[in-house]
C-alpha cells in the first residue's frame, strides 16, 4: 500500500476578472489615453512605444532626477540644431504649490514622429530571423551546388578585398553612428526607430564577415584577410574610410543620421552595392554575393530610408521652424556632399577591377547622384550646389 | 543555420572592429575611471546569425502563451489583488528596460574595447525586445482584464505618481551621470546582477501562484536576456579592477547601487510579493526568505565576496544593513502601508488584508501583528465611504512621514532619519546611507579627489511639496486619476466595483488640504528642526507618532 502526501500547491480561485464581467466607470476605456495617435486609431506600434521615454513638458512632474555633471538630465533637445515647433517654450515650472501638470500632448513637434516602418520587438525579430533565414539558405545552396567554382579569378580577388571591406563600414556606422545616437534624440519612437538601425547594419556586417568565412571555406586560395588589409592601406578606400571616421564623429544626433543616410548611404552605400557589385557580379559567374549584398540594400532602401525621410520631412516642413531646418540641412550639405562624393570618386579604380566591366562609373555615379537629388526634393530640399562638383 | 561552429564564426567576427586612423569618434559622455586597453574577450559569443533566431523562438512562445491565456479565460481565476499592483508595476518597468539601451552608448568611448562594444550593441536591442514586450504585456493585461483604468493611463500616470518617480530612479541612474558609474555599475553590476533576480524571477512565480501565468511568460524571457547583460558588466569591471586608481571610485559606486537598489527595488518587489497575493501558504516564501536566497546567497556571497580578492571593497555593512531593514526594521511592511495610507494618490486599487493575511505574517515575520495588525484593521474599516473620510485623515495611529531627499521613498523607519541643511534648505533622508549619496558621493569632488564626471541628483523630489496647500481633490484632477464618469477616483482601498462603494472626487473635496512635511519643516527654527528630529526618531514602527514623554 502506497500512501501520498498532499502537495502544497496554490489554489485556483474563480475570481471572475475578465473584461465585461461588471459595468463600472472606465470598465470600457481599453486604450492608453496619453497619447493622440498620428493616424484615426492607435496602432499596436504605437501602444508599445509612444511616451515610454518621458518628457518634462508632459507629464514628469518631479522632473529628470539624475543630471550629467552639468546638471542636464534626460534627452535635452540641444542635442541637435534642428527644432521643432513649440520647443522653445520653457519647461513648466514647478515648484512649492505650483501643481504637476505639463503642456497639452504632443506639447512639441518632435512627439509628432511615428516610424513608418512600425517597428517593435515582434517585427524586429520577424524580419531579421527571415533575412539570416534566406541569406543562409542562399549561401548553403551555393555551396551545395559548388557555384563558387564558377567566379573567374579576378572575381575572387574582388570579394575578398572590396565586398570584404564594406563588412567595415556597416560595423563602423552601426556602432558608432546609430547605436551610439540611441541616447540622444528626444523621443522613443525616434530612438528606438535608430536602435533598430543600427543593428540592421551590425547583422549586415556580420553577414559579410561570415559570408567571407564561408568562401575561405569553400574556395582554394581565398584570402579570408585581405578585407582587413584592402580596408586600412588600398587607397581606393581611404576616402571611404576618412569620411567613415568623420561621421563617428559628429556630435549632433540629428546631423548624424542626415548625413549618413541622406547623403552618404546614395552617394556612397549606394554606388557600391547597387551600382557596382549587384551590376558586376552576375556577369563574373556570381549569383550569391548580390542575395547577400541585397539583404543589406534592402533594409536601407525600404526601411532606414524610409524612417529617416518620415522624421526629416516633418522637421523641415515644420510649422514654427522650417526655414530654421532648411538652414541648417543645407549647412551640413555644404560639407557633406563634397566629402561623399569625393571618397565616391576614389572608389572609381574597383569598377576595372571585375574582368567583365560593370556599368561605367560616372553612368552609376549620375543614377545615384538623381536619386539622391529625388530624396532631397521629396524633403522639400534644393539641390545643394557641390552636387555638380 | 549555418554550419559554421559559433565559436569559429565569433571570432570571425572580431575582424570587423578597427581603430580610427583620420578622425576620432566623438566623445560625449565623460567619466573618472581610467582604463587602459585590454584584450577583455566579449564574454556573449554572440553571433547575429543565431542570435535573431533564437529570440524569434523565445517570441513565439511568448506571443503563443499570451493566445492561449485569452482564449483560455486566464482572467477568469486571475486575482484582483495581484493584477491591481501590476499597474504600477508595468508602468514602471519598460523604461528602466529602454534606458538600459540608451545607456550602452555611454561604455562606447570609456571602456576602451572594441570587442566589449559588440555585445553592449546586442544588450541594447534586447532592451528594446524587453521595453516593447512589457508594454505590450500591459496593453493585454488592459482589453483583457476587468477593470483597464490605470492600465490604459499608466504612462502618464508613472510620470507624474510619486510611487513611479521612486521607480524612475532605477531608469535615469543608468543614462547619466559618470558613465561607468551609470551603465556598468548602478546597470549591470548591481541592478541586473542583483535585483533583476526578485524582479524577474522570484515577483512571476508569484504571479503564478496568483492565476496569472503570462507575467512569468514574459518575464523568464526577459530574463534570459539578462543572463547575457550580467556578463557584460562583470568584463567591464574587471577592466576596471585592473587599474588601482579606480578602487575608491568602485567602492564608491557599489555603495551608492548598493543601497540605491535596495531602497526601490526591495520597497516595490517586496511590497506587490508580500502584499499583491492571495497565496498564503506557509510554506511559500516570503519575500525576506527569497532576499536571503536570491540576493544574499547567490549575488552577495557567489558573486561579491569573490571579487574581494582582485581589491573590490564589498559593502559589508550595507548588505548586512539591508537584511537589517527588511528583517529587523520591517522596511517592506513599512512602505506598504504608506502606499496604502496614501491610497488616494495613486491609480491602482489596494485590497485591504485580511485575518487569513494576518495569520500568514505573523508566521513568516513573528511580532507583525503587534505592529501593523491594529492599522491594517483600520484600513478595512474605512476602506468605503460611509461617511468617513480616507484613512490618511482619520486618526489611526499613524504620522505621515517626511520623505527621503535621496531615494524619494519616505523616511519610514522612524529611528533611522537623518537630516542635512544644503545651500539653505533642510533635506530629510531615510538613512545615514542616502545622506551621504547626496552630500558626499554625488559630488564634484570625493574623499578630496577630484570627481568632475559624476552625476547630480537633480528635480523636484518631494512629491508633496509640488501640492502644497492643494486640495486633495485639485490633486486627483491635477494628476488625471479620475474614470471616465469624471468623478471616481482610479485609485481605490477596497476591490469591490459596485460604483456605489467607490470614492469619488466629491468625497476629497472635503478633506483637509495636502500639506508636505517637508515645506512644514523648513519654515521651523533651527531649534524647532532639531526638536522635530528628536521626536520623529522615537517614532514607530508602523508610522506611530513618537509616544508623549513622561513629564
Amino acid at each position: 500500500m502506497t500512501s501520498t502526501t498532499e502537495r502544497s500547491v496554490p489554489k485556483m480561485d474563480f475570481t471572475n476578472a475578465e473584461a465585461g464581467s461588471r459595468t463600472f466607470p472606465d470598465s470600457t476605456a481599453r486604450n492608453y489615453n496619453y497619447f493622440v495617435p498620428a493616424k484615426r486609431k492607435q496602432s499596436h506600434y504605437e501602444d508599445v512605444t509612444v511616451e515610454v521615454q518621458p518628457d518634462p513638458r508632459h507629464y514628469l512632474a518631479q522632473g529628470w532626477l539624475y543630471g550629467f555633471a552639468d546638471g542636464r538630465g534626460g534627452y535635452p533637445l540641444e542635442w541637435t540644431a534642428l527644432k521643432a515647433w513649440g520647443q522653445d517654450r520653457p519647461v513648466p515650472e514647478r515648484y512649492p504649490g505650483s501643481g504637476g501638470k505639463g503642456y497639452d500632448w504632443p506639447a512639441h513637434g518632435w512627439h509628432e514622429f511615428r516610424d513608418p516602418n512600425e517597428e517593435w520587438e515582434l517585427t524586429f525579430f520577424r524580419y531579421n530571423s527571415n533575412v539570416e533565414r534566406q541569406v543562409n539558405a542562399n549561401i548553403d545552396t551555393a555551396r551545395e551546388t559548388k557555384a563558387f567554382e564558377q567566379w573567374n579569378p579576378n572575381w575572387v580577388a574582388f570579394v575578398e578585398q572590396h565586398v570584404g571591406a564594406w563588412m567595415h563600414v556597416e560595423q563602423g556606422l552601426g556602432l558608432y553612428v546609430f547605436a551610439n545616437a540611441n541616447r540622444r534624440a528626444p523621443t522613443n519612437m525616434h530612438n528606438n526607430a535608430i536602435a533598430v538601425n543600427s543593428m540592421h547594419r551590425i547583422r549586415f556586417a556580420q553577414d559579410l564577415a561570415l559570408y567571407n568565412l564561408t568562401l575561405s571555406e569553400e574556395i582554394e586560395g581565398f584570402d579570408g584577410s585581405a578585407h582587413v588589409k584592402t580596408w586600412n592601406e588600398d587607397p581606393a578606400w581611404q576616402g571611404v574610410r576618412r569620411v567613415s571616421e568623420q561621421l563617428t564623429g559628429i556630435d549632433d544626433w540629428a546631423e548624424a543620421m542626415f548625413a549618413t543616410n541622406i547623403v552618404f548611404e546614395p552617394l556612397i552605400g549606394e554606388l557600391f552595392r547597387s551600382q557596382l557589385v549587384q551590376q558586376a557580379a552576375p556577369g563574373n559567374g556570381d549569383f550569391v554575393t548580390p542575395t547577400v549584398v541585397g539583404a543589406g540594400e534592402f533594409d536601407f532602401a525600404t526601411r532606414d530610408l524610409r524612417w529617416t525621410t518620415a522624421m526629416f520631412d516633418l522637421l523641415t516642413r515644420d510649422r514654427e521652424f522650417a526655414d530654421h531646418n532648411k538652414a541648417q540641412i543645407a549647412q551640413w550639405l555644404s560639407v557633406w556632399v563634397p566629402r561623399c562624393l569625393s571618397a565616391a570618386r576614389e572608389l572609381q579604380p574597383l569598377w576595372s577591377q571585375p574582368d567583365l566591366r560593370p556599368p561605367r562609373f560616372e553612368d552609376g555615379l549620375d543614377r545615384v547622384k538623381n536619386r539622391f537629388e529625388g530624396i532631397l526634393a521629396g524633403l522639400d530640399i534644393p539641390t545643394p550646389k557641390e552636387i555638380s562638383q | 543555420m549555418s554550419r559554421q561552429s559559433v565559436a569559429k564564426a565569433h571570432q570571425k567576427i572580431q575582424e570587423l572592429a578597427w581603430e580610427p586612423l583620420y578622425h576620432d569618434p566623438v566623445s560625449q559622455y565623460g567619466t573618472d575611471y581610467t582604463f587602459s586597453k585590454a584584450q577583455k574577450k566579449d564574454p556573449l559569443k554572440q553571433v547575429l546569425r543565431s542570435y535573431f533566431p533564437m529570440q524569434e523562438e523565445k517570441d513565439h512562445r511568448v506571443y503563443g502563451a499570451a493566445d492561449g491565456a485569452i482564449r483560455g479565460n486566464m482572467f477568469r481565476q486571475v486575482q484582483e489583488r495581484w493584477l491591481e499592483w501590476q499597474k504600477l508595476f508595468l508602468s514602471i518597468i519598460p523604461l528602466p528596460e529602454i534606458s538600459a539601451a540608451r545607456a550602452m552608448p555611454l561604455l562606447f568611448r570609456t571602456v576602451p574595447n572594441p570587442e566589449l562594444h559588440n555585445g553592449q550593441a546586442i544588450q541594447m536591442i534586447d532592451e528594446v525586445r524587453h521595453s516593447t514586450i512589457q508594454q505590450n504585456l500591459k496593453r493585454l493585461y488592459m482589453n483583457n482584464y476587468v477593470d483597464p483604468a490605470g492600465f490604459n493611463s499608466s504612462l502618464r500616470n508613472f510620470q507624474n505618481d510619486y510611487c513611479g518617480t521612486i521607480g524612475r530612479q532605477f531608469a535615469e541612474g543608468f543614462i547619466t551621470g559618470d558613465a561607468i558609474t551609470a551603465a556598468s555599475i548602478y546597470l549591470t553590476i548591481v541592478a541586473e546582477t542583483a535585483f533583476t533576480n526578485t524582479l524577474f524571477v522570484a515577483m512571476p512565480a508569484e504571479a503564478a501562484a496568483n492565476g496569472d501565468y503570462l507575467l512569468p511568460t514574459v518575464f523568464h524571457s526577459v530574463q534570459s536576456d539578462e543572463s547575457r547583460h550580467i556578463s557584460n558588466g562583470y568584463a567591464t569591471l574587471l577592466m576596471a579592477l585592473a587599474d588601482e586608481g579606480n578602487h575608491a571610485l568602485l567602492e564608491r559606486d557599489l555603495r551608492y547601487a548598493w543601497w540605491n537598489n535596495h531602497r526601490v527595488v526591495d520597497a516595490a518587489i517586496g511590497t506587490f510579493i508580500e502584499y499583491g497575493t492571495k497565496d498564503r501558504r506557509k510554506d511559500r516564501e516570503s519575500y525576506a526568505e527569497m532576499w536571503r536566497r536570491w540576493i544574499y546567497d547567490d549575488y552577495y556571497r557567489s558573486y561579491l565576496v569573490p571579487l574581494e580578492k582582485y581589491g573590490l571593497v564589498i559593502p559589508h555593512d550595507l548588505i548586512e544593513e539591508s537584511w537589517n531593514q527588511i528583517w529587523n526594521k520591517g522596511y517592506v511592511h513599512e512602505v506598504a502601508q504608506f502606499f496604502c495610507t496614501g491610497w488616494l494618490a495613486n491609480y491602482w486599487r489596494m485590497d485591504p488584508m485580511t485575518d487569513t493575511d494576518f495569520e500568514w505574517f505573523e508566521y513568516k515575520y513573528p511580532g507583525w501583528y503587534d505592529k501593523y495588525g491594529a492599522w491594517w484593521e483600520n484600513y478595512a474599516r474605512l476602506s468605503m465611504p460611509h461617511g468617513n473620510k480616507p484613512i490618511v485623515f482619520e486618526d489611526v495611529d499613524y504620522q505621515y512621514p517626511n520623505r527621503c531627499w535621496t531615494c524619494m521613498v519616505p523616511c519610514l523607519v522612524r529611528e533611522d532619519m537623518v537630516m542635512a541643511e544644503i545651500d539653505g534648505v533642510t533635506r530629510t533622508y531615510c538613512h545615514e546611507a542616502c545622506r551621504w549619496t547626496d552630500v558626499e558621493a554625488f559630488r564634484p569632488t570625493y574623499m578630496g579627489r577630484e570627481t568632475p564626471s559624476m552625476g547630480r541628483l537633480t528635480g523636484n523630489r518631494e512629491w508633496e511639496t509640488l501640492y502644497h496647500g492643494w486640495n486633495w481633490a485639485d490633486v486627483v484632477s491635477d494628476m488625471g486619476y479620475v474614470r471616465d464618469d469624471g468623478k471616481t477616483l482610479v485609485a481605490q482601498p477596497h476591490l469591490d466595483l459596485d460604483p456605489t462603494k467607490m470614492w469619488t472626487l466629491d468625497h476629497l473635496r472635503s478633506c483637509p488640504p495636502l500639506l508636505s512635511p517637508n515645506v512644514l519643516l523648513n519654515e521651523m527654527s533651527t531649534d524647532e528642526k532639531q526638536a522635530f528630529h528628536a521626536n520623529y526618531v522615537r517614532g514607530g514602527p508602523a508610522g506611530r507618532p513618537a509616544p508623549a514623554e513622561a513629564v
